[in-house]
Formats: C-alpha cells, structure tokens, sequence
C-alpha cells in the first residue's frame, strides 16, 4: 500500500461511518469513546507513523501499537480489516457466535498486543516493552493509546514515572482526552487538569493536538517520534466523545448511551 | 555429608545470577527488594536488573511488557505484595494474556505464612496459595527447604507461562540431604505408611516431619507428603498414594477452610472418588497483632508441632473408632 497516496481525512471519514455501521450491526459495542479516537488511529496506520505488516503481526521489527482504551477502539475494526490483517467480511459478524471481534478487542484479533478490557494497564505494560527493546537494542517505537478517564488508575502514573526515570524515549503515550469517563466529565470526577502540565512535571515531554483534525496528528505524531532526546514522549489528543453524532457528541453520559438505528441511518445518507 | 541450610531466594538468586553471563535472555526486576545475592546481579548485569520501586503493579506490568519481547522476567518482591497489591496485573496482564502470547515471567514471593515473624499481618501471608492457584495458566510452586527452591530454577526457565514461587523468608533446615524432589511428580514422599497420611506444603512439611515422628513413636503408622506444586502434580500417583491411607491430613501455613491446599485436595479425593476422612490444619480465618516466635504464633492458631499433634490424634482415634 502506497501510504502517500492515501487521503487521511476521507480515510477518517470512511473509519467513522464503518464504526457506525459495526455499532449499528453490534450495539454491544461502545461507539462514542470508538467515535473520539479515529483520527488518532488513521494517523497512527495510514499517516506513516508505524511500522507494520499485516502478514506478520507480531513480526520482531514491527512498531508496538498498544491499545489501552480497549473498548472505546472498535474504529481499529475497520483500519485493521482494511489493512488486511483479517477479511473484511468479519465486520458483519462483529460480537456474534464464533467471531473474534468483540464487544471489547482482546489479542486474539491480529494487530491487538495486549488485554486492554481492563483499563489502565496499556501504558504499563508497554513500558516494559519499551524497556525490553531499548535492551535488545531494537531501534523501534512503542506507541500507546490511552483514554484520559483511565488514567485515572493510580498504577498509569507508577509506568510514567517509571518511564521517565530510564529515559525512555522510544515511548509514546497518546491520550484520546474527550474529557468524559462513564458517568461524567472527567473534570467533574476527579480532573486532570493540564494532562500536560502534569506529564511534564513527571519528566515527559507533551504536546497537544486538536485530535480531529487528522492531519495535524499525523504531524505531530511524525515529530514525535522523530524526537529522541531521552524522554518519554506525550500526545494530548483535545478529541469530542460521540464525535459527529448529533445528541451523543460530548454529552456526559455518552459512554452508556446508543443512538438510535434511524438516526445511524440517515447520518450514512447525508454524510456517504 | 550434611548440606548446610540457606535462604530459598538467595540460592534462587544464585543460580540466577551464575546463569545470567550466558543466558542473555534473564531479566530480574525487583519492587525495592533485596538480598545480598542480589547486590551481586545489580553489580555485574546492570543493563538486565531493574528496580521499578514499590510499585508492585508496574512490577508486574514492565514484567509482562519484557516478557513479550522476549525475556525470561524473574520479578522479586514480598510475597503478600506480589500477589495482592497487584492481583489485578497479575490476572490481565500474565495469567489472561499468556493464554494467547507465550511469555514466561516468574514471580517470587517471599515470607510465606508467619515467616515474616514480627512484622505483623501485612508482611505475613496466608492468602496467597487460594488466591495464585484460582488464576488458570499459573503454575504455584511452594517449596520446603532450599534445595528443592533451588532445584525450581531449571523449571522456570525452561517452561513457559507465568509461575508464583512462594518462599519462606526464613532459613529452614534441609530436607532433600539427597537431592532434589522429581519436579515433574510434583510431590515428594518422605515417609510412608498406611494409617494417616499426612500431605503438607512449604514450612508445614517440617511440622508434619515432626508429628510424624511423634505419632510413630506412639505406634501410629504415618505417611508424609510434600506437596510443592500446587497445581501440577502427578494426579494418577498421588490418588494411587492416598488411596492407601484411611485418613487425609492437610497442612498449610495459610488460612484454613478458605480455598487453600485443603480445598484443592479436598476436591482432588472427591473427584477421585476415594472418600477418605480429611483433616485439615491452616490458620484460622482472622488476622491476629500477637507478638512472639513463629513457634509460638504456630501454637496459637493451631498450626504448631504440639497442637497439630493433638488434632491429628484425635482424628486418628475417630478413624479408629469408625471402625
């Protein structure tokens, strides 16, 4: 596949309208925190950001793509299936009998690293990972993606601590920061306030995005990764839960809420 | 020629540590931990020796993340905190995710039961054999003495899957004066017998030693097993074992009658069909501020020589009233 060739934001758009269609087959799944994070994966897989063949999933001199906010990717289903890491046809069978592609993506689906159903251990064990290349001496990247309501869990901030303290700068967290968790706004639970006023204090280096506008995070993703200047390295992705769904778009319980199969529909109409 | 008795993690560590110049693949990681051994693989392998701090999840998730790339993790902490602080790492991130990628992380934990004497119940472990051999995938080795602890090296570096090590913090007497136990029959007898048989796991099996030999002397006839994989033993030889005894003793240094050795075996001889009487001695369920030598904590809750000499006659005296 030519990666230049690629048009990033009609690939976007081409994700969000198969996450709505998956959600609409499979209302099991989690479709607003799906809906935050499609930019974020389209730059990461078609913006030449990692490294990667669908042939060979686990191939030693792949980049590490772990995703953290396990339920809130149902967007890889398509990017994988497109990607050839598995037929497309599976879509139709998204958390039906005998299918691998759950209501929550576990390793069993090629292209998956981790258990991610629990939230906040992505980071975790990506820093191991990390670690255990820097010793190998294997010049590739890990990348994780993170939602911003589970980091939340006390034992993200051992990993970032730890990350920083072995410089290790071949690791890249991106939080998908729609700023609502399950039953609000983050910032009404427990806030992060500046994720990156945080994160830098902790010895990372940050920057921000605004996570939909998909080619400005392939370029700031591309720029981080190029940065090896021995510490860990942060994206806060500014991202809408429910994006561009009319009622669901940045409402605080959005996490729980399903849209209706009427207005699925005519939003695949208006917006082909 | 008498072997003399040492620390279980520091002859671990040894091996460890003369297998690490060729081995390239071992990584040991710590959660602020030590020994002096230890101080000998920070010293000479620096780049595969971390210290993640008292941060037991993160222990157990940059173990798992090594592990994926490929490294042989030996991951060292306190026993309670290794297995509950981060239960939940443990399940995900080693026993879940090894049912899909292959990867090999050992855990030791060390101070199993009262063998952290006077630090209190935090620090002491009574939970973790009911807890570690719930998780599918995992193998739970609870050795007696440090040979047998020893002998478990070779196993965990050349099985995959994640293992929980429980090891004694204390240094116990030897056992295994003629080698080590056969690791893949999973038990060891020591004595044999037909009357009761007394199947005992880590410190225990030197209690269960000493009242057999008491009971001997009274004319019992005793049989005494060492139970040190808890989760994969020979099934066939040991049914065909205890299908031999009139009576089952259980021992343990963790609680009693809360899904430990005593609930595994119990289910063993009832899937097995033998229908042997049971008894079982563990720690009874409430944790206790009591200040004193193990000995002494032992015979508080029932698990000592002296009480558990008791229990075990007076079962052996039901067995016979039975009759």
């Amino acid at each position: 596949m030519n990666i230049k060739s690629i048009d990033l934001s009609e690939k976007a758009h081409w994700v969000w309208r198969e996450t709505l269609a998956v959600h609409r087959r499979a209302p099991e799944t989690r479709v607003a925190s799906s809906l935050s994070s499609i930019e974020i994966f389209v730059a990461l897989y078609y913006g030449g950001v990692l490294r990667f063949d669908p042939a060979q999933p686990l191939a030693e001199h792949r980049d590490r793509c772990v995703i953290s906010k396990g339920h809130g990717s149902i967007c890889m289903y398509p990017i994988l299936a497109d990607l050839g890491y598995f037929p497309i046809e599976e879509l139709q069978r998204v958390c039906q009998t005998g299918s691998f592609l759950g209501g929550i993506p576990d390793p069993v689906i090629p292209g998956y690293e981790t258990v991610n159903g629990s939230l906040g251990h992505g980071l975790g064990v990506a820093t191991g990972m990390a670690l255990g290349l820097k010793r190998k001496g294997l010049d590739r990247s890990v990348f994780v993606v993170s939602g911003d309501g589970e980091l939340h869990e006390g034992a993200n901030w051992e990993a970032i601590m730890f990350a920083s303290q072995h410089g290790l700068d071949n690791l890249h967290l991106i939080v998908d920061d729609n700023r609502i968790s399950m039953l609000g706004y983050t910032d009404d639970i427990v806030s992060h306030g500046s994720l990156s006023a945080r994160l830098s204090a902790f010895g990372w280096d940050c920057m921000e995005v605004d996570g939909h506008d998909v080619l400005s995070v392939q370029a700031a993703l591309l720029q981080m990764k190029a940065n090896h200047a021995g510490k860990p390295k942060a994206l806060i992705a500014r991202t809408l839960k429910g994006h561009g769904v009319p009622g669901l778009e940045n409402a605080p319980l959005s996490h729980i809420m399903n849209p209706k199969p009427e207005l699925v529909d005519s939003l695949l109409e208006q917006h082909p | 020629m008498t072997i003399k008795p040492l620390a279980m993690r520091d002859v671990l560590l040894d091996r460890i540590w003369g297998a690490m110049k060729d081995d390239r693949k071992i990584f040991f990681t710590s959660a602020d931990f030590g020994s002096p051994v230890l101080d000998k693989i920070r010293a000479d392998f620096p780049e595969r020796f971390v210290n993640v701090g008292i941060a037991e999840q993160n222990l157990i998730n940059v173990s798992a993340g090594l592990a994926l790339e490929g490294y042989t993790v030996f991951a060292y902490a306190i026993a309670p905190f290794i297995t509950m602080r981060c239960y939940e790492q443990i399940r995900v991130s080693l026993a879940l995710l090894s049912e899909v990628r292959p990867m090999n992380v050992n855990l030791i934990g060390v101070g199993a039961g009262y063998s952290y004497v006077v630090s209190g119940p935090t620090h002491q472990c009574y939970e973790d054999l009911t807890l570690m051999r719930a998780l599918p995938n995992f193998r739970v080795l609870s050795p007696a003495d440090h040979v047998s602890a020893a002998a478990l090296f070779d196993r965990c570096v050349n099985t995959s899957g994640p293992k929980y090590l429980r090891f004694d913090a204390q240094v116990l007497p030897v056992l295994y004066e003629n080698g080590s136990p056969d690791l893949d029959t999973g038990f060891h007898v020591h004595r044999s017998g037909d009357g009761v048989c007394l199947v005992a796991t880590g410190y225990m099996l030197h209690t269960a030693l000493k009242v057999a030999e008491s009971l001997s002397a009274e004319g019992h006839s005793v049989g005494v097993v060492d139970l040190f994989d808890i989760s994969n033993f020979a099934a066939d030889q040991l049914q065909k074992l205890l299908s031999s005894y009139a009576g089952i003793v259980t021992l343990e240094e963790g609680f009693r009658g809360r899904g430990g050795v005593d609930a595994m075996l119990f289910e063993f001889i009832a899937r097995r069909g033998l229908a042997k009487p049971m008894l079982n001695i563990g720690v009874e369920g409430a944790y206790r501020f009591e200040l004193g030598s193990r000995a002494e904590l032992h015979e508080q809750v029932g698990i000592g020589p002296e009480s558990v000499l008791r229990s075990v006659t007076t079962f052996v005296q039901s067995l016979s009233d039975s009759v």
